[in-house]
């Protein structure tokens, strides 16, 4: 294995990982942002008891994605150096933004919610919680928008890196920087805000929070429905699942329609990339392929069953059904992504966003109908459905990001006037103009040997797998406990342990305080 | 506002995010170092951890925007210096994970087994990550062998020698020290008496060591005192740093532990300083050929990223000093465990 894949494997696996855990944050945000304002409208009681049960789960969520999310930010530099210098002037602004505006806000303020309850006052407490869903949700922004900048270049130009040097009429001054005969270039921002929003980033970040909104539901959703089919908690997941079930529906169906348009988008500006997404091969009229196995080297597919035109009809909105859609044919073979990884990812994602608004649909019905208590298996389908909305937002991002190979930033794409085919060279493919992009080959860290890069692909591989064990260990435990009632302390050892522990140290203040010692 | 001038303000802004990570996740990991040894019952351990609880975090989220704002401003120093030091800053990283969940794992149950677990993961992360930005100071401060694009050529065991390994025992017990101070001010009753004792030990460490490297580097790193003939008044900061860290076993002395701790802040600002100051304006010096020198000018971005970087500075910053006043107030006076604790 050389350094380009390994370094690869590493950032897909510790990228992977890192990502089972914002979404969850961002989603279990909105959701505790809203029942503590329940909680602090109504005085109610079990609404105390729900955000004390969610706010536990929230802290640990997010201490993981935040021990897990530092090795992102220092992974460019690590293993990808040549990148870096590459997209520095463009893509570190944003994660330096993503730090001072987002990290800060998230870190500070759940510092209040995870300890603080008891010495802040209410409204404060409430404002903290809003902080930390404000905050979780702009750390997504920024790194989206990075994300999206290197799909979708914008507000930026490709220069050549000039250097103080002896010229060749013997003075000294400014000249290309000319390292073993090649041109160094870069990316240098031209307008921020044209950076920011680039083509696709509204989209693509729309997609991701809906996606957070969806896992943080779920989960929810999975949790209550464990409750109610094990008749404990009764009252409390009841409220979480009614709750919970309307804002997976509500975000399952932004995300079939969000994702609509998004593809529709990726086309636009990534076609080699929606070519493999539907192993759509011959330019020309796009069959929408349901059941097959993509063959990228006989360039079909398999055990082919497939919608005639339905591909056209999904790109253009096209009732004819047979628009051109641009296939791989368009590409040269090293400008080609993979096939069968975004194949199977784009596929599952679609597929699992499906079920989940039937899910959801089905949901909604019978608790109209009031018996979905009786509906056993739906509610266990409910149970399990967490884990396949998380299995859709990993193979979202496997798509997204392998259908953008071989390109770490992608060139640009022309068009021919009318927009129905790409501008090719004599010989029918498209030319990228390689200056514009950046491909993943060139983009690695010179200085890593092979040895060093399967060393830490295999460390980051055991502690990850080690701390996904012991965080479903302890998750699983905060859940079988499940909710705790209010001023009820006895019950458990924890507790107990607690409580012993706030007396002494009481007990301590209380003899300093009468011997008249300094506190 | 001249390009140079832009580089040079972003230098200094990069040394205030270095100084506040240092100085605030300093007695996080100084912390970390003395829990084994300071904290005798599960109770006191718990006190010790909880001293830190609700502000780790927000102290290290300082290392992030330091990392970000190098990205951002110097891409080139940032990829060289990130891919030179592979291996130990990988272990940085595992360093800072197992700090992390450690303290969000430890409470969570009450077999003596567990807890121990993660004590000894407490531990290791919080001395490893000192460690390890101590080698990573003193390796700089020495150079690297870096081809014309900045590449390291070397091998891990290079970055390794007898003054980087000092420069990283000087920071773990720099940071004890400043830790021991911190959980004095955090603490009452027998668990403080003892930490008297350890802050006067710590403290010994560190001027032993700070010995050692403040000859080594006068004398063996020529790159240390470089500036100061061109500028004498620079040599106000180790006078001062010298003043700073004689008061410290000074207030130590006389159980005025904020004065000792202000003093300590002072001497991890200063050391920060010294440090920038022998290496500028290089961010990564070469030793193999200065000309390959990672600078200040030309491993910088683009003007228009460097002043976009200061509109973000000017409008965050504030928002984040906030923050930081707000938690900081919130979660003053001495440690106390309660509902929510670790």
């Amino acid at each position: 294995m050389d350094v380009v894949l390994l370094s690869r494997l590493q950032f897909a696996f510790t990228v992977m990982f890192h990502y089972i855990f914002p979404p969850l944050t961002i989603g279990l945000g909105i959701i505790l942002a809203y029942l503590e304002t329940r909680n602090y409208l109504s005085r109610d009681k079990s609404f105390a008891v729900a955000c004390q049960f969610w706010t536990k789960i929230f802290i640990l969520n997010f201490a993981i994605g935040v021990a897990s999310g530092i090795v992102m930010e220092f992974q460019f530099g690590l293993n990808w150096a040549t990148y870096s210098r590459f997209v520095g002037d463009v893509f570190g602004s944003a994660l330096a933004a993503e730090g001072i505006f987002a990290f800060f806000l998230e870190s500070g303020f759940l510092a209040i919610v995870a300890f603080g309850r008891d010495r802040v006052k209410r409204g404060f407490y409430l404002f903290s919680v809003y902080m930390v869903a404000l905050g979780s949700c702009f750390s997504a922004i920024w790194i989206i928008v990075a994300n999206s900048w290197q799909q979708t270049p914008a507000g930026h130009h490709i220069v050549e890196i000039m250097r103080e040097q002896t010229l060749a009429d013997g003075t000294s001054g400014l000249a290309p920087w000319i390292v073993d005969g090649v041109v160094q270039r870069r990316a240098e921002i031209v307008n921020f805000w044209d950076l920011v929003f680039n083509p696709t980033t509204v989209q693509r970040l729309s997609h991701v929070l809906l996606g957070a909104a969806a896992v943080g539901a779920f989960f929810v959703l999975s949790v209550s429905a464990y409750y109610i089919l094990k008749n404990r908690h009764q009252q409390f997941a009841k409220h979480s699942f009614n709750g919970a079930l309307i804002l997976a529906f509500i975000s399952s169906l932004g995300l079939g329609i969000n994702g609509h348009t998004q593809a529709q988008n990726t086309y636009k500006y990534q076609p080699a990339k929606m070519a493999a997404f539907e192993a759509h091969f011959e330019t020309g009229r796009g069959d929408l392929n349901l059941i097959g196995w993509p063959d990228g080297e006989e360039e079909k597919i398999h055990f082919d069953l497939s919608i005639p035109g339905g591909l056209s009809f999904m790109m253009f909105d096209d009732f004819t059904f047979s628009k051109t859609v641009v296939g791989l044919d368009r590409f040269k073979k090293e400008d080609r992504p993979p096939i069968i990884i975004p194949y199977l990812s784009w596929r599952a994602m679609v597929g699992f966003g499906g079920l989940m608004i039937v899910l959801c649909g089905l949901g909604l019905y019978y608790n109209y109908k009031r018996n979905i208590h009786e509906k056993r298996w739906l509610l266990w389908s409910f149970v399990f459905a967490i884990g396949f909305v998380m299995v859709a937002n990993q193979a979202g991002w496997i798509a997204a990001e392998v259908g953008r190979q071989p390109w770490t930033v992608h060139p640009p794409i022309e068009w021919t006037d009318d927009g129905t085919d790409l501008i090719t060279g004599p010989d029918g493919l498209y030319n990228y103009d390689e200056n514009l992009g950046l491909r993943t080959s060139d983009s690695i860290s010179a200085a890593v040997s092979v040895e060093e890069a399967k060393t830490s692909l295999i460390l980051f591989t055991v502690l990850y797998l080690a701390l996904a064990a012991v965080w479903i260990m302890v998750l699983d435990r905060k859940i079988r406990t499940g909710p705790t009632p209010l001023e009820k302390h006895e019950d458990t050892d924890d507790h107990g342990i607690r409580h012993a522990a706030m007396d002494r140290q009481h007990a301590r203040l209380d003899k300093e305080a009468t011997k008249g010692g300094s506190i | 506002m001249s390009y140079e001038l832009l580089c040079v303000i972003w230098f200094i802004l990069l040394n205030v995010l270095l100084i506040g990570y240092a100085i605030l996740d300093g007695f996080d990991l100084g912390v970390g170092i003395l829990h084994p040894f300071v904290a005798k019952t599960d109770m006191e351990r718990r006190l010790v951890m909880n001293s830190i609880g609700p502000l780790w975090d927000g102290n290290e989220v300082w290392l992030v925007t330091f990392g970000g704002a190098l990205f951002a401003m110097f891409p080139n120093a940032y990829a060289s210096i990130f891919s030179a030091f592979y291996i130990p800053f990988v272990a940085l990283l595992f360093a800072l994970i197992f700090r992390a969940i450690s303290l969000e794992f430890r409470s969570k149950r009450a077999s003596p087994v567990w807890r121990t677990f993660w004590d000894i993961l407490f531990f290791t992360g919080s001395t490893l990550a000192a460690l390890l930005f101590g080698v990573a100071v003193g390796a700089v401060m020495q150079g690297l062998n870096i081809s014309e694009l900045g590449d390291y050529q070397g091998t891990m065991v290079d970055l390794l020698t007898g003054f980087s390994v000092s420069v990283g025992l000087m920071t773990v017990a720099l940071l004890a020290m400043h830790g021991s101070i911190y959980l004095y001010m955090k603490t009452e009753g027998e668990l403080q008496d003892r930490l008297f004792h350890w802050m006067r030990t710590t403290y010994f460490a560190f001027l032993a060591l700070f010995v050692i490297v403040t000859l080594w580097s006068t004398i063996f790193v020529p790159a240390s005192l470089q500036h100061f003939g061109d500028y004498p008044i620079l040599w106000l900061v180790p006078l001062l740093n010298f003043l700073a860290i004689a008061n410290i076993l000074r207030a130590i002395n006389q159980k005025r532990p904020f004065y000792a701790f202000m003093s300590s802040c002072f001497a991890i600002a200063a050391l920060v300083f010294l440090f920038s100051a022998a290496i500028y304006p290089n961010l990564l010096p070469a030793a193999n050929n200065p000309e390959y020198s990672v600078t200040i000018f030309n491993g910088a971005s683009s003007p228009l990223t460097q002043k976009i970087g200061l509109i973000i500075v000017a409008i965050g910053m504030p928002m984040v000093l906030s923050y930081t006043a707000i938690i900081y107030w919130t979660f003053r006076g001495k440690v106390q465990l309660g509902e929510n604790s670790y």
